[in-house]
């Protein structure tokens, strides 16, 4: 009897060691960008109503950032804020509340950039989904998806969004691609292309009524 | 090769022609091997029908096994049962007889004492107080009698008219004194009367009682005399009764998980406030698990309680206790009990107040004005009151579950039998249909090579008629 019972109990207890591994790995991190360059300032309103909309769906352990793209976006001081939600709900929602009062400090004191270093947001939201450690892992662009870099920066290599899911959001129609849409397919593909190559999702989500889909948590 | 040029491999030019030498060779084949295909189709359906037999017989015989068992079983219950039934019968009318009729005696003086003040009261009642004299008609003849002027006289007739009317009022006051001194009496003996019939009813009602008691100790003793007996109607009764056990318990275990699931969703989120609300085991959450295990727990608990009340009968070794120490393991259940409802009511609390802070925060990220909730202490109250009663109800799990494992036993045995006895007769159905397919095969067979078979059938007709006639010549001869 006690034979036949030893593999099952070493079974059950191998299942619940297993099961009780890696307690992050159904966490999920979100780094979202927001185009800070010429007009598209005017859109960052809606960009936070996106970011109350993601505090209020984050729970405890999530990590959330969001940081600016300007002209130079690879530096920790264009992250506006950053946080790890405490285990305990209630520290969680105090955290909220610092994190939505430092988006509208930036929003109300925003200036505009000379140039979108998107490339270099990208690698910083990499950088700290990396260090989260989460299993879910997102980066939300808010953009035009018009990188102007500034002469010297290199930003011409390949970025490892292996297990990321990029989502552009509010991708906005150009003057020039008015003239010429074939402009703005072009730059979709191009970053589509970028992310799906090195392993990453890509999706465009441009009616913001509709973003309940936007973290698929576990 | 394909089956196309097999098929012409006679006649390539002619595939319909090269078909027909086909076909004929294959019925040539089949009639040569007439005989032995025949006894191979045979038996080979044999074999299957005879196995198939013998596992049918075999299930029939595990499913006979099994009804002897699942009776003994149910017999064994309710017989158990119903000495359980009987003895709590037979405590009762003990209690009746030890709390009441053992203050017969005392009773019994009683009505002695109260009978002997009656009668003692109806002796001194019964003395009639003699009739007063009949002195009217006697006064009244006096005063008929005529004086003649005599004034002697007439004093002489005053004065016994007047004693005779004194005397008349004497007696007639007399005797309204006894008379009422009597009725006095009368109207004593009334209480008495009235404890004696009190005493008298109250007794009834307790011999009617310990008689309705009775009626039910016999229709218990006789269905376990039926039980004893093993009778037909016994197993009936009782298969009946574990279904509906079954199927009643049932319900009531549906509505106690529901009543699980409420007191869960109650605790789960104040917990994630305790555990930690990102922690995992496996694809649950800590917090719900912590959540889950508490409420068990209370359950578990709850069960205890049950069983050292004596109320359920789960867990033999608990009842089998001494006395005293299943006391201090109810005290023990119970306070602890007491506890947990006690941290469920204030995780209730708590629960409210987060439920209060995420839907403020919710507020103010959506940029609506944060207004407190009018009223809002009527939920909390009802949540912490919720959060206290739970536990206590839950409690009263342990009687259906009680109900439920036992009827379980026969129910399973029940579908047990009922299955087997499904799989014997599909099994004996497989068996007679190997059986026909044989006889379909050997008939489909005979018709395939119906031509050469009716040509043999001729031929040996020819040679028996001319062997026949050959046996007539000879015996003519």
């Amino acid at each position: 009897m006690i034979k036949t019972l030893k593999p099952l109990i070493l079974a059950g207890l191998l299942t619940l060691v297993s099961a009780c591994s890696d307690p992050k790995s159904h966490a999920t991190s979100v780094m979202l960008l927001l185009d800070t360059s010429g007009t598209y300032t005017q859109e960052l309103t809606k960009a936070q109503s996106i970011i109350n909309y993601l505090l209020g769906t984050m729970t405890s352990g999530d990590s959330f950032a969001v940081a600016r793209i300007d002209s130079g976006s690879f530096s920790e001081k264009d992250i506006v804020a950053k946080m790890t939600f405490d285990d305990r709900p209630s520290a969680a929602n105090s955290q909220k509340r610092v994190f939505q009062a430092a988006i509208n400090k930036m929003v109300d004191e925003v200036k505009s950039s000379t140039y979108t270093d998107i490339s270099g947001g990208m690698l910083q939201a990499i950088e700290f989904l990396e260090e989260t450690g989460a299993g879910n892992r997102h980066v939300l662009v808010f953009s035009d998806m018009k990188e102007e870099i500034p002469k010297g920066h290199i930003r011409d290599f390949p970025i490892n969004f292996n297990g990321v899911t990029v989502t552009a959001l509010n991708v906005t129609k150009l003057r020039t691609d008015n003239v010429d849409p074939r402009e703005y397919m072009t730059r979709i593909d191009n970053w589509r292309n970028k992310v799906e190559s090195s392993g990453g999702a890509w999706r465009v989500i441009n009616d913001l009524d509709h973003v309940e889909e936007l973290l698929n948590k576990d | 090769m394909t089956f196309s040029e097999i098929m012409a491999i006679w006649w390539p030019a002619n595939p319909g022609v090269s078909a027909v030498i086909w076909l004929v060779i294959i019925i040539l084949t089949m009639w040569l091997a007439r005989t032995p295909a025949h006894r191979a189709i045979r038996s080979f359906s044999l074999i299957i029908r005879n196995a198939m037999r013998m596992t049918a017989r075999s299930v029939t015989a595990l499913e006979q096994h099994l009804r002897e068992r699942n009776r003994e079983v149910l017999l064994a219950t309710g017989m158990l049962e119903t000495e359980r039934y009987i003895e709590r019968e037979f405590h009762r009318v003990e209690d009746v007889v030890t709390r009441d009729l053992s203050g017969y005696p005392s009773l019994q003086r009683e009505l002695n004492d109260q009978i002997t003040k009656i009668d003692k009261d109806y002796r001194e009642a019964s003395e009639v107080p003699p009739m007063p004299q009949n002195y009217v008609d006697v006064i009244r003849s006096v005063s008929n009698i005529q004086g003649n002027g005599d004034p002697m006289v007439t004093r002489i007739l005053g004065e016994i008219q007047t004693t005779m009317k004194h005397n008349s009022e004497k007696e007639i006051a007399e005797f309204r004194r006894a008379s009422k001194e009597r009725h006095s009496l009368l109207k004593t003996m009334m209480p008495y009367w009235r404890n004696l019939t009190k005493t008298l009813v109250n007794v009834e009602k307790k011999i009617v009682g310990l008689e309705d008691r009775s009626k039910v100790i016999d229709s218990q003793i006789e269905k376990y005399e039926q039980i004893m007996a093993k009778t037909n109607l016994a197993e009936r009764v009782l298969s009946s009764s574990a279904m509906t056990q079954f199927f009643t318990s049932g319900l009531v275990l549906l509505i106690a998980l529901l009543g699980v699931y409420v007191n869960f969703q109650l605790i789960a989120l104040p917990m994630s406030e305790m555990v930690g609300g990102s922690s995992r085991l496996g694809p649950l959450r800590a917090s719900d698990v912590a959540a889950l295990v508490l409420v068990f727990f209370e359950i578990v608990l709850g069960l205890f309680l049950m069983e050292s009340l004596q109320i359920t009968k789960l867990f033999p070794i608990i009842g089998s206790l001494d006395d005293k120490l299943r006391k201090q393991m109810m005290l023990v259940a119970f306070v602890l009990l007491v506890i947990f409802a006690g941290i469920e009511s204030s995780l209730a609390y708590m629960r409210d107040l987060l439920a209060a802070d995420r839907e403020a925060l919710t507020q103010s990220l959506a940029g609506v004005t944060v207004e407190a909730p009018e009223f809002r202490w009527i939920t909390t109250v009802g949540q912490m009151t919720m959060g206290f009663i739970l536990p206590f109800a839950l409690m009263l799990i342990a009687i259906p579950l009680e109900s439920f494992v036992h009827a379980l036993r026969t129910v399973i045995g029940m579908a047990a039998e009922f299955t087997l006895k499904t799989l014997a007769f599909l099994i004996r159905q497989v068996g007679n249909l190997a059986s026909n397919i044989g006889h379909i095969i050997l008939n489909t067979y005979d018709l395939i090579i119906f031509i050469p078979l009716k040509i043999e059938t001729c031929v040996r007709g020819k040679n028996k008629t001319k062997s026949a006639q050959t046996n007539q010549q000879k015996s003519s001869v």
